[in-house]
Order: C-alpha cells, then sequence, then structure tokens
C-alpha cells in the first residue's frame, strides 16, 4: 500500500525537481490566497493542480509566474533561488504560462501575438538603428511553430485573432506557450472552454511537450482530462496543498473527495475510499 | 482603461492627493485673487469681474484697476472666468463679492445666464456696473459703461468709404465667433457696414447682407463672412477662405487686430497684399503697431482702463453717497468713448495719428 | 463554435457583397476615412470647380498642418484606450515660452527652440505621470493639467502675445512658403510630413509600436505577456508631448504671431480628427494615417461650405454631422463577426 510519503516522490527520488516552491503566501487584504503552499515538479511530468473553486489554484500559479509576487516563501528554479517581480521575469527563467484569459490581444495578428514582448528585429542596421521589426521572418517562424506542435486549424498568421474562435485562441495561446517554453510551461484550465476534439488536440498537445521533456503544470478541474494526462495530482484545497496523488493511487471520486473535504489524504491511504454512489467503503 | 481605485494603496494615494490638492487651491486662492489697494476702515469694497484673464484687452483693464485703486482708496478684488464664455465662474465670483460684503461689482458679462447672480447682488444693495459688453437685457446692471463698438465701426467703415473714393469695394468681413453671438462681434461688424453707406439688414445679425450693391460712392461685393476666434491663425484662416472665394478682395473688416495681422499674413502669401485696406478695432499698442507699420490701415481705439477706473471711482463715490452716474446721450450706457487711429487721415473722418495713439494705448507698450 | 472539417481549413461562411466590404475596411481601417476624403473633395470641386484649385489645394494643406500635428500625439494617447484634453494647453505653454524667450529676455533661438520643445515633452511627462503612477484615468488629469498648463501660460506672459517681427528667423522659419509647380507649401508642412512619418514608422514597424496597441487593446493582457505597461504608457505621454511641441512651432509660423489665444479649439478639433481617422476611443486600434484623413476631411469641409456661400453656423452644424456619420460607418466596421 502506498502512503504519503511515497506519494510525494517521484519514482527515482533523488531527482532535483525542476520546480520547488515552498511556503508560498498571499493575501488580499482580509482575503488569504495561500496560506504557506509548497509544490514541487519533476522533470518530464504533467503536474495536474485541482481544486474547488476559490482554493488558490489561479493564485498558486501566478506567484510562479511572475504575474503576482507572493507575500512571503521561496522558489527554486532547478535548485537556483529565484524570484520573479514581474511576468517577464518568469519568461525570461524559460517558464511559460497561459492564463485562463489567454492574455492574447485580440487587435494584433497571431504571429505578432506569437512573439509579444520577444519581437524579432531584422538585421543589420534597419534592425539596429532604425528598430525595424523582422515581420516576415516572425509570420514564418510563427507558422513553422504552430506546425510541429500539430495545430492545424490556424494557417494563416497575419489573422487577427479576434476573428479567431474560442478553440483557435487557445492553440495560440498554447503555441505561444510551447514554443519559447525552455524549463516549465503553466496551463491554467486550458480546455475550459474547448469542445470535444478541440480538447483532444490541447491533451495531445501536452503530450508532446512531455514527450520533448519539457514539464507541464497544468489546473484542470476536468477530471476526466486531469486522469487521461496527469502524473502526479496536486491537490489544492483552503489556500494550502491537501496532498498529492497519482491516477494510479486514486481513483476521480477519491480525487474529488479529497479536493472537497469530504475525506482526507490520510483517510484515502487507510483503505478508505468512496464508490461511484458516493458511499464510503474500506 | 485603467481603472482607478482598484486597491487600498491607490485608494489613499489619490487620497493624498485630493488633500494637497485642496488645500492647494485655497492656499492660492486665499492669496492669489485679491490685490487691495489699501484696507482701511473707509476703503469700499470693489470686485472687477472679467470674461477671462487670458485677453490683454480684459489683462490691461485688471492691470489699470490695479494701479488706481490706492487713488480711490478702494479695496478691490479681481477675478474672472475660466474662459470667455464662461459664466459659471463669474456667478461664483459674483456671489463672493457679496458675501465679502463689496460695495459694487465692476463686470464684463459672459453670457446672460450671470444675470440672476447679478439681480440678487443689486437684490443685496452692490451696485453694479457692466464694462465693455452691454448684458442682455442692458437694465439688468444698473448702468454700463462701454466703447460704443457700433460707432467704433462706423468710424472705420467711414475712412474706408472716403479711402475707396468711389472704387468698387471687394469686401471680406472678418468676424469673431460662429458658435455663439456676441454683441461686440455684431456690432462692429455692422457699424463698419453702415459707416460705409452699406444697407445691413438686421443690425444684430452678421451675413444677411445683399452680396453686392452700392455703398457710398461706388460698387461693393461682400465675398465673405468668416470667423476668426479673435487671433492670428484664426485671421489667416479666414482670410485665405476668403481669398479662395475671390483673390482680388481690397477691403478687410477685421474684429480685432491679431485677426487683422492673420489676415494680412495671408494676403501677403497670397502675394495679394498691396491696396488692400485693412481695417480694425481695439487699439493696443500692438494693434497700433501694427497701423504704424502699414499692416493695419486704421483702427478704432478703445479705453478698457478708462472703463474700469471710472467705474471704480463711480462705486466709490456712491458708496460715499455721491450722486450715480447717468447714460450717455442716446445711448443706453456711459460712453467711453473711441478714437481713429490712422496715419492717412481721411476727409470728414476725424482721427488721431500712431503717435498719439501710442500713448493712449493699453496693453504692453 | 465553429466546426471544422478533419484536416481542412477554417470553413467559409458565405459572405454578402457587404460583409465582403466591411471585411476589406475592417483589415484596412485607413480606407474608410480616405474614401470619405475623396468624396468630399469630388462633391465640393463639383459644387464649386474653384474648390480644386491649386491655390484652394494649397490652403487646405497649410490650414490643416497645425491640428494635423497635434492630432498625432493625440492619436498615440487614444490608441492607448486614453484621451488628451491638455493638447492645446501643452502647445501654447511650449509656444510661449519659446517666444518669451527668445524676444523678451534675448535666449538665442537655437536654445529658445529647444527650451519649448522640452517644455511640451515635460508637459506630456507630467500627463503620464499622473497616469501611470498615480493611477487617475487620463481623462480626468487632463482635465486638471488643462487649466494649469493654462495658467502658467497666464502668469508668464499676462496674455500678451509676441509679433513675429520680434521673433528670431529660426522660430518664424515654419511659415517660410514656396512654391512646388503651382502650389504654395510651407516649410511647416514638411516639418510636419516628417512627424507623421516618423510616428507611422515606429507604430507600424517596431516592438514598441506594437506595444503600445497591445497596451491599448488589452492592458491586462499585455502586462502578462511581459509587456512593461506602465513604461509603454508613460512613452506614448512624453512622446505626445513632444509632438505637441513641434506643432508649437509650426503653429508660430502659420500665425506670423505667437500668441495665448491662437488655436482655441485645439482639443476638440484634434479628437476629430483622430475619431473621423477611425481610431477607436477604446484604444487598440487605428493609426496615424486615418488621422491625416481625418483632419484633411474637417478642412476641406470646411473650405468647401465656405467656397459654397454656406453660412459660417452651417459649418458648424456640418462638422458635427460629419464626426456622427464618421463614428458609426467606424462601429460598423468593427462589428465583423469572427
Amino acid at each position: 500500500m502506498t502512503t504519503t510519503a511515497d506519494l510525494g516522490k517521484h519514482p527515482a527520488d533523488t531527482t532535483t525537481p525542476v520546480l520547488r516552491a515552498r511556503g508560498l503566501v498571499k493575501t488580499f487584504g482580509r482575503v488569504v490566497g495561500l496560506d504557506g503552499v509548497d509544490l514541487d515538479l519533476y522533470p518530464g511530468e504533467v503536474l495536474a493542480v485541482i481544486g474547488d473553486n476559490g482554493a488558490g489554484k489561479s493564485t498558486l500559479i501566478k506567484c510562479l509566474s511572475g504575474a503576482l509576487v507572493p507575500d512571503s516563501g521561496t522558489l527554486e528554479l532547478e535548485g537556483r533561488a529565484v524570484s520573479f517581480k514581474r511576468p517577464q521575469d518568469a519568461r525570461d527563467a524559460g517558464i511559460e504560462t497561459v492564463y485562463q484569459t489567454l492574455a492574447v490581444i485580440p487587435a494584433l495578428d497571431i504571429a505578432s501575438n506569437l512573439y509579444l514582448a520577444r519581437e524579432e528585429r531584422r538585421t543589420g542596421p534597419l534592425g539596429s538603428v532604425l528598430r525595424m521589426l523582422d515581420k516576415k521572418g516572425m509570420r514564418d517562424r510563427a507558422g513553422s511553430a504552430m506546425q510541429d506542435l500539430g495545430i492545424q486549424t490556424v494557417q494563416n498568421m497575419q489573422q487577427a485573432v479576434e476573428t479567431l474562435s474560442g478553440g483557435q485562441r487557445q492553440a495560440v495561446a498554447v503555441a505561444r506557450a510551447a514554443a519559447f517554453g525552455s524549463k516549465v510551461v503553466i496551463l491554467d484550465e486550458p480546455t475550459a472552454a474547448l469542445g470535444v476534439k478541440e480538447s483532444n488536440q490541447v491533451l495531445a498537445l501536452i503530450e508532446s511537450l512531455r514527450e520533448k521533456g519539457l514539464p507541464v503544470i497544468l489546473i484542470s478541474h476536468n477530471m476526466p482530462h486531469v486522469w487521461q494526462v496527469a502524473d502526479r495530482i496536486h491537490i489544492q484545497r483552503l489556500a494550502g496543498r491537501a496532498g498529492v496523488i497519482t491516477p494510479q493511487s486514486h481513483t476521480m471520486n477519491d480525487g474529488v473527495a479529497i479536493m472537497t473535504g469530504a475525506m482526507t489524504l490520510e483517510e484515502s491511504e487507510h483503505g478508505v475510499h468512496l464508490t461511484d454512489k458516493g458511499e464510503v467503503t474500506t | 482603461m485603467y481603472s482607478p481605485f482598484t486597491s487600498p494603496s491607490a485608494r489613499k494615494r489619490v487620497a493624498a492627493l485630493g488633500a494637497t490638492a485642496v488645500v492647494l487651491s485655497v492656499g492660492l486662492a486665499a492669496c492669489g485673487s485679491s490685490d487691495s489697494g489699501s484696507t482701511g476702515s473707509d476703503s469700499v469694497g470693489v470686485a472687477l469681474i472679467t470674461k477671462d484673464s487670458t485677453n490683454p484687452f480684459f489683462v490691461a483693464m485688471q492691470e489699470g484697476a490695479k494701479a488706481d485703486a490706492s487713488k480711490n482708496n478702494v479695496d478691490l478684488t479681481i477675478a474672472a472666468g475660466a474662459k470667455d464664455g464662461d459664466e459659471d465662474g463669474q456667478i461664483k465670483a459674483i456671489e463672493d463679492a457679496v458675501a465679502r460684503g463689496d460695495k459694487g461689482i465692476l463686470i464684463t458679462p459672459n453670457g446672460p445666464g450671470v444675470n440672476p447672480a447679478i439681480k440678487q447682488a443689486r437684490d443685496a444693495g452692490l451696485y453694479v456696473i457692466a464694462l465693455d459688453t452691454p448684458p442682455d437685457p442692458p437694465d439688468t446692471v444698473d448702468i454700463t459703461f462701454a466703447t460704443d463698438n457700433f460707432l467704433a465701426g462706423q468710424l472705420i467703415g467711414e475712412w474706408t468709404k472716403a479711402q475707396l473714393g468711389g472704387e468698387p469695394a471687394t469686401i471680406a468681413l472678418l468676424d469673431l465667433f460662429n458658435d455663439k453671438i456676441v454683441s461686440v462681434d455684431y456690432n462692429r461688424d455692422q457699424g463698419f457696414l453702415t459707416g460705409m453707406g452699406i444697407d445691413t439688414g438686421d443690425p444684430q445679425v452678421n451675413g444677411d447682407e445683399a452680396p453686392s450693391g452700392s455703398y457710398d460712392g461706388g460698387d461693393y461685393s461682400i465675398v465673405c463672412n468668416e470667423p476668426t476666434d479673435g487671433a492670428e491663425d484664426g485671421g489667416r484662416t479666414g482670410m485665405e477662405n476668403c481669398l479662395t472665394k475671390n483673390d482680388n478682395i481690397n477691403v478687410v473688416y477685421t474684429i480685432n487686430e491679431p485677426s487683422a495681422v492673420g489676415a494680412y499674413n495671408a494676403l501677403k502669401a497670397a502675394g495679394k497684399e498691396s491696396g488692400v485696406l485693412i481695417v480694425s478695432v481695439d487699439g493696443g499698442c500692438a494693434g497700433v503697431q501694427s497701423v504704424a507699420d502699414g499692416v493695419i490701415g486704421a483702427t478704432s481705439q478703445q479705453y478698457p482702463l478708462k472703463m474700469a477706473t471710472l467705474g471704480m471711482e463711480a462705486i466709490a463715490k456712491i458708496a460715499r453717497g455721491g450722486d450715480k452716474p447717468a447714460s450717455s446721450d442716446g445711448l443706453d450706457f456711459f460712453n467711453t468713448g473711441v478714437a481713429l487711429v490712422t496715419d492717412k487721415p481721411a476727409d470728414g473722418v476725424e482721427s488721431i495719428d500712431t503717435t498719439k495713439g501710442g500713448e493712449l494705448c493699453w496693453g504692453t507698450k | 463554435m465553429t466546426t471544422a472539417p478533419a484536416a481542412a481549413p477554417v470553413a467559409r461562411r458565405r459572405q454578402t457583397p457587404l460583409q465582403r466590404v466591411q471585411n476589406v475596411l475592417h483589415s484596412r481601417p485607413a480606407i474608410s476615412p480616405a474614401v470619405l476624403l475623396i468624396l468630399t473633395l469630388v462633391v465640393f470641386s463639383l459644387i464649386n470647380p474653384r474648390f480644386m484649385s491649386a491655390p484652394s489645394m494649397s490652403t487646405l494643406v497649410q490650414q490643416t498642418v497645425v491640428v494635423a500635428c497635434l492630432a498625432v500625439g493625440q492619436t498615440l494617447i487614444i490608441l492607448t484606450a486614453g484621451i488628451d484634453l491638455s493638447v492645446g494647453a501643452v502647445a501654447i505653454m511650449a509656444m510661449m515660452f519659446s517666444a518669451s524667450l527668445a524676444s523678451n529676455h534675448g535666449v538665442p533661438a537655437l536654445l529658445a527652440l529647444l527650451i519649448g520643445l522640452l517644455v511640451g515633452t515635460a508637459a506630456g511627462a507630467v500627463n503620464g505621470l499622473l497616469v501611470t503612477r498615480v493611477n487617475l484615468p487620463p481623462f480626468i488629469v487632463t482635465l486638471g493639467t488643462l487649466s494649469i498648463f493654462t495658467a502658467i501660460t497666464l502668469l508668464y506672459t499676462k496674455g500678451q502675445s509676441v509679433q513675429g517681427g520680434n521673433l528670431p528667423a529660426l522660430l518664424n522659419w515654419t511659415g517660410h512658403s514656396f512654391s512646388i509647380g503651382s502650389f504654395r507649401i510651407t516649410t511647416g508642412v514638411f516639418v510636419v510630413a516628417a512627424v507623421y512619418l516618423a510616428v507611422g514608422f515606429a507604430l507600424s514597424q517596431t516592438a514598441w509600436g506594437r506595444h503600445v496597441y497591445a497596451v491599448g487593446d488589452d492592458p491586462e493582457s499585455a502586462r502578462l505577456s511581459g509587456i512593461a505597461s506602465k513604461r509603454v504608457l508613460l512613452s506614448v505621454y512624453v512622446v505626445a508631448g513632444l509632438i505637441y511641441g513641434i506643432a508649437a512651432w509650426v503653429l508660430i509660423g502659420r500665425s506670423g504671431a505667437a500668441s495665448p489665444n491662437a488655436i482655441a479649439n485645439a482639443n476638440l478639433e484634434s479628437i476629430t480628427a483622430v475619431v473621423i481617422g477611425g481610431t477607436s476611443l477604446f484604444g487598440g486600434r487605428g493609426g496615424v494615417l486615418g488621422t491625416l484623413l481625418g483632419a484633411l476631411i474637417v478642412q476641406s469641409f470646411s473650405i468647401g461650405l465656405s467656397i459654397a456661400g454656406v453660412d459660417q453656423q452651417y459649418r458648424l452644424l456640418a462638422v458635427g454631422v460629419l464626426v456622427i456619420v464618421a463614428v458609426s460607418v467606424d462601429q460598423w466596421i468593427r462589428s465583423v463577426k469572427a
């Protein structure tokens, strides 16, 4: 039987985590968003973060991505201590994030969005003196990046993002993170607004990232998707970490139960399970 | 859009800024606005409220009043609207004068919106004199001390007529506003046309004249009525518009000297400035210099300082038990006088030359 | 939600001709004001052929330069979903400082001009800092600074103008006119053209330009994407201030004097040019080409109606109707469906 001690560790438990957060605290006035949360992300894995509304999932990843600055706590990237004061710092460190709102600019086209805040200039004096952008180059590279990631639904890099459907916009946002992420990719509810076909495309994309060796943190409230694609599952409850489980060690119902507080992690370890009907059995 | 007040620290910042602003403005108001000649127990409180404080005409009025305040033992407070047309600012200044216990108000009204406040001031016992522009209706105030703007226009009209000597007149009329109707605008314009001997239709409406006909001595055609906002750039644009309709204009009436300078520059840029008679009204020192330089042919000079000082004296006199002033004959205001300034005098039209005009002019010499 | 067949690009819905026009206009927003300008020119030439003459067109261009220049700065600010009500006040303040220093205090011409530009830039910085540091809405900030800058100018000049004759040649230089064929142009026109080219280039060809659009369209998304939104916003206000200073220099040439009473309606006129040009008041869409066309359209109306002999008051009416029509067309273009 697996124990808590076992669950927190990767099978090769001497591996350094890619990302390690300890004691993250974030308050907003009187509201406590995070109350001393720990998180570990190991190389090449997909870590899902689940939790009820208001549990602190978005706050947690915003602290990891530089969108928010935690009040206290430490963050280590590949063993080195880091501190992100703004989103650009995290991006510079190789952490790419796709927020729930996607953070794409509707008025600009796909290539511009892909290269936002990391635009490439032309070579020679046109680029260095006049600071002229290499628009064609960026369009071409954007197109190949999308193709490499297997995204078929968007063809024209000069299309304005506002003309795209929800699924297509998601694809652009995920492609941006995937193309530029070098250490970690964080996805906040990437399938929330998508239909079945497009969700599967996003999940396939997540798996191809894992194959490339890029670890992924995935927030989702879609349990089937989580159980389908995650290696480990971080359960966020009431501004704290309620536990870490795997799809193999726990069922979806167990996961939901721990998430909502119907059951604790310890109870789950001592053979307590919830049946499909929600009855407690051992 | 950025939304303010989103976080407690932002709220504090805004509150701090707001408090500072309030303190600053109270402080500035306290030390900025009042300028007293003397504050003896028998000094008389008078408020001078001009249309704005940017127009040199009103600045001259304010300076003249300040200089003479002590001579009459007047405790003078100066106020103005934020800009030409700002009635609310003047209403507030009127109310302040009443609250202060002033004996009288001198005001160049920005519009009929100030009339109720003036009535309240008179009901409270203040003597109210309108300067430069009679209010509408004129009996809103106790009396008006003003330039006869119609006469000012007439003088330059008669001068132009004499200078033309019967030649055909191709006339450009450069007025003040196109988005408001004010008496100075139609009085000067219609006065000019009357001085020329042209039938003006309704004397309170610009632009309703027959486009061609006869003046006293010859034929005329009116090319255009253009608004200038009374500044050089407006004069230039107005004149250019007139020239696009007809580039053989030989008479240009202008509402004031800055717009005349702009008109001259437009003519010069088109190579059409020679032989054109440009006439104007105001008589500020810069304007008199323009006459001396040959840019303006003749200008009617008015006396804003005289308006202010005469007005102040009148109120001081009344407060000390003297007689009230009376309107000039045949007019419903007290005429503070106007004189034609030109270096090319015309028969039958009295005028003074630019040297004399330069001594009497208002504004920086 | 639209669904696409397996490996084909997005399915095309059949579009009506009107929808096709709408889509073209959406992707090239300057076409709409361009068409409107051409229409205006054609209609007024038919009413009176004098309208299309070289002197008349020269006049049109010369009359537009000052507002066109101010409107470039206004375009930048409106692109960030802000608005600048202190436009005229900044320009006048810069102009009067230059003029007064040169004529009353004997400051050398070039230095006086540079100080004027610096005054404009600093004023822009004040606006920008109040917007980005104190987080006040641009409307409120510039409403306040409008009065503050006007007051500063007033206290400094006491309402007095400086005649062109008392100004050094450099300050009057923008009014120097010469002929190209049968057209008369001033150097001021070239100065303003240079401003348009520079800002147009920056907006469309540099990263800064893209960031301006991004911050205007969706400031939070821009921030999350790594753009230093506040710095971009501040830079926009500073650049606008410099542009207002340049416009002040052009104004001296145009007026033949430096007068605090000039360009009384600059604020509204600059906003009108930007709006008619198709830049959205909500930010993120539009550009300087549209603004130039907008400024030309308004001035064409003015000259055209004047030549047609229409009363002054009706011209006012016409500009009002023009703004509403232009913005309605713009709204319709925006409502392109995905």
